[in-house]
């Protein structure tokens, strides 16, 4: 029986020559990042371990991106902490305001194909963008990662989907991304590993694909696998013949392949309470908001603030909304700068924040009063999540910014035209 | 603290679908680290009082996905440090259902026991035996026991102490080579493609978690 690109990674992780949906391995891992939201807890554990080194300091990361810079008091306790402890054992550590942890990963060349990658932050499955397995573990699973290098793994049934067609004029990543939420449920495919492929794939930047794996998390997948193409061997400025690239097999077993035609998708909406409440945006027009950000690991790319500057450039945000933007990592924002994408947003009254998890993590930048709705770009919209009693509707960049200049939900396809670079 | 196979007899808290990290433990109290802090704030996003309620002992029961959402570890921390015993539901989220033991805590699926169970009744679980006895009702459920090395994560108090005692033995252990049903596992309602259909005829509400008594 042939296997899936999971099944291989997890096979030659184990040292084994084939496995089987279901069987519990040991693997190694080969790239392990810790974030400032749960590495503390993670330090804590390493130190009830008596005489223990970290197994392989060179593949460990911290990224301080969740209270970034320091937002508390407390959170500047627990970076101190961090900082000692990665001294101490030659970690390197990603500082405040580099970024959102698995963005900034793939920004410095760790996602690779073929890799075991694990990460504190449950988004982790995004950077399966690169034909690597990545998935997110908690705090304590971490210790015990730094302490032996290794993890324990079910080897989950893959799913297969195939995204065809062409994004429709107006129509994003995200777009896709909240069409298969909405198709899937908030946990149909726990558990599981999806491979995606087809057609669609071939128009999207790395950035845009890693929108679309990020969210993958939110219908439950243990992780998400994409092609390893010439798109994904240009961005880490490498070639086949350099990397470890599996290819599903032939025969390789699937629990179920599902065809997507993104032809005729519309700009989609998540309403408030769950990432996978998707409707289109004309089903929710003219909902009146307070807040619109762009915010997160899979809306804050380059691609988003430039979607959202084609919209607002030469406009003014409504009086009555706060536009918060914050960068999932510092290259944007220098990018961004560069281009003049950065002076558009500006001069159409958006406030830019610094690098960071941001409005998403939604306790310390851009948080909601009782009873205010704010749109989003950001990964989820659980009750409360930007504070008790604000709702959250979840968006593309061009929707985002759209509803942004009106003051309320808007379709981005009647606000398009124009060229945001300069001035 | 070693926890037993065996939980003493405790209450049900009983809760509906989709409850997210973000109502075990809401993202504001992300910075706290301290057992009683995060005691005092388990399940606010969801039951503001249950840290008032919840008793030693008490048993958290949950229909399908709980857990959903981020990879928080506070999230089991909180309802460890606040007394409960075990998590019983429907299906779990993929990272708080390993949260949950590697915090020492038993997270057990059996579907049958959470449709039937009430707020209230008084249940026994015995996690070496795969068992959950309903006092109240006196019905008696079975559940697919967790792999071997995971009993010891609760019988030892999680993976730290885990991996403490086999460094100490110098013991190298491999977890795994134990081949399960993965739905057995984590899931009482593994649903395959097939059943897609019927599961959107069933209409549950899935978009907000409700208490289902």
């Amino acid at each position: 029986m042939g296997l899936t690109v999971t099944e291989k990674i997890i096979a030659n992780k184990a040292n084994l020559a084939t496995v089987t949906p279901g069987q519990i391995v040991e693997a190694s891992v080969d790239v392990a990042f810790i974030h400032d939201n749960n590495g503390p807890i993670t330090l804590k554990q390493f130190s009830r371990l008596p005489r223990t080194q970290v197994w392989d300091p060179s593949k460990v990361h911290f990224i301080l991106d969740h209270h970034s810079p320091a937002t508390t008091h407390r959170a500047a306790q627990h970076h101190q902490n961090i900082r000692e402890f990665a001294f101490k054992y030659g970690i390197k550590v990603w500082e405040v305001g580099r970024g959102v942890s698995h963005p900034v990963m793939a920004e410095e060349g760790y996602a690779r194909p073929g890799r075991l990658m694990v990460g504190t932050d449950s988004h982790t499955v995004g950077l399966g963008t690169f034909g690597c397995l990545a998935t997110g573990i908690g705090s304590t699973e971490m210790a015990g990662v730094l302490a032996t290098g290794k993890i324990w793994l079910q080897v989950p049934e893959t799913i297969k989907i195939v995204l065809n067609g062409h994004l429709p004029f107006g129509v994003s990543a995200k777009d896709v991304a909240l069409l298969l939420l909405k198709h899937f449920g908030p946990f149909f495919l726990n558990y599981m590993a999806v491979e995606m492929e087809g057609d669609l794939l071939q128009d999207l930047s790395v950035e845009e694909r890693m929108a679309i794996t990020i969210m993958g998390l939110e219908m439950g997948v243990k992780n998400a696998v994409m092609p390893v193409d010439d798109t994904v061997l240009n961005y880490l400025r490498t070639d086949e013949t350099r990397e470890t690239v599996y290819t599903a097999d032939n025969d390789a077993r699937y629990a179920s392949i599902l065809n997507f035609d993104v032809g005729q998708l519309e700009p989609m909406v998540a309403t408030p309470g769950l990432p996978t409440n998707g409707v289109t945006v004309g089903e929710v027009e003219g909902t009146k908001i307070n807040q619109a950000t762009l915010g997160s690991c899979s809306g804050a790319f380059y691609h988003d603030l430039l979607q959202a500057a084609e919209i607002v450039k030469g406009k003014k945000v409504h009086p009555q909304v706060r536009f918060v933007i914050v960068p999932n990592t510092s290259r944007v924002v220098t990018r961004a700068a560069q281009t003049g994408v950065l002076a558009t947003l500006l001069e159409a009254g958006a406030i830019i924040s610094s690098p960071s998890c941001g409005t998403c993590a939604g306790y310390e930048v851009g948080c909601l009063a009782p009873g205010e709705v704010c749109i989003s770009t950001t990964t989820r919209n659980m009750e409360g999540r930007m504070g008790p009693g604000g709702k959250i509707y979840l968006a593309s960049a061009r929707t985002v910014a759209a509803s942004a200049l009106t003051g309320y939900i808007t379709d981005p396809r009647n606000h398009l035209g124009g060229d945001a670079h300069g001035s | 603290m070693a926890a037993e196979e065996k939980t003493g007899t405790g209450r049900v808290w009983k809760y509906g679908d989709n409850i997210s990290t973000d109502h075990i433990l809401p993202s504001r109290f992300m910075t706290q680290v301290e057992p009683h802090e995060l005691a005092a704030n388990c399940m606010a996003g969801a039951d503001r009082d249950f840290a008032k309620k919840v008793k030693p002992g008490d048993v958290l029961v949950a229909g399908y996905n709980i857990g959903y959402g981020s990879s928080r570890e506070q999230a089991p921390q909180a309802l460890k440090y606040a007394g409960v015993s075990a998590v019983i539901a429907k299906s779990f989220a993929r990272i708080f259902y390993r949260n949950c033991y590697n915090v020492g805590l038993p997270a057990i699926s059996c579907r049958e026991f959470v449709d039937e169970v009430s707020e209230g009744d008084l249940v026994e679980v015995d996690l070496k035996e795969g068992s959950i006895t309903n006092k109240t009702t006196g019905k008696s459920y079975h559940f697919i026991k967790p792999p071997e090395f995971l009993l010891d994560y609760i019988q030892l108090g999680g993976l730290i102490p885990y991996l403490e005692k086999l460094m100490a033995q110098g013991v190298k252990k491999e977890r795994g080579h134990t081949c399960l049903s993965e739905k057995l596992l984590v899931t009482s309602d593994y649903c395959r493609t097939s059943e897609v259909g019927k599961r959107k005829s069933e209409k549950r509400d899935r978009n907000v978690p409700q208490k289902i008594n």
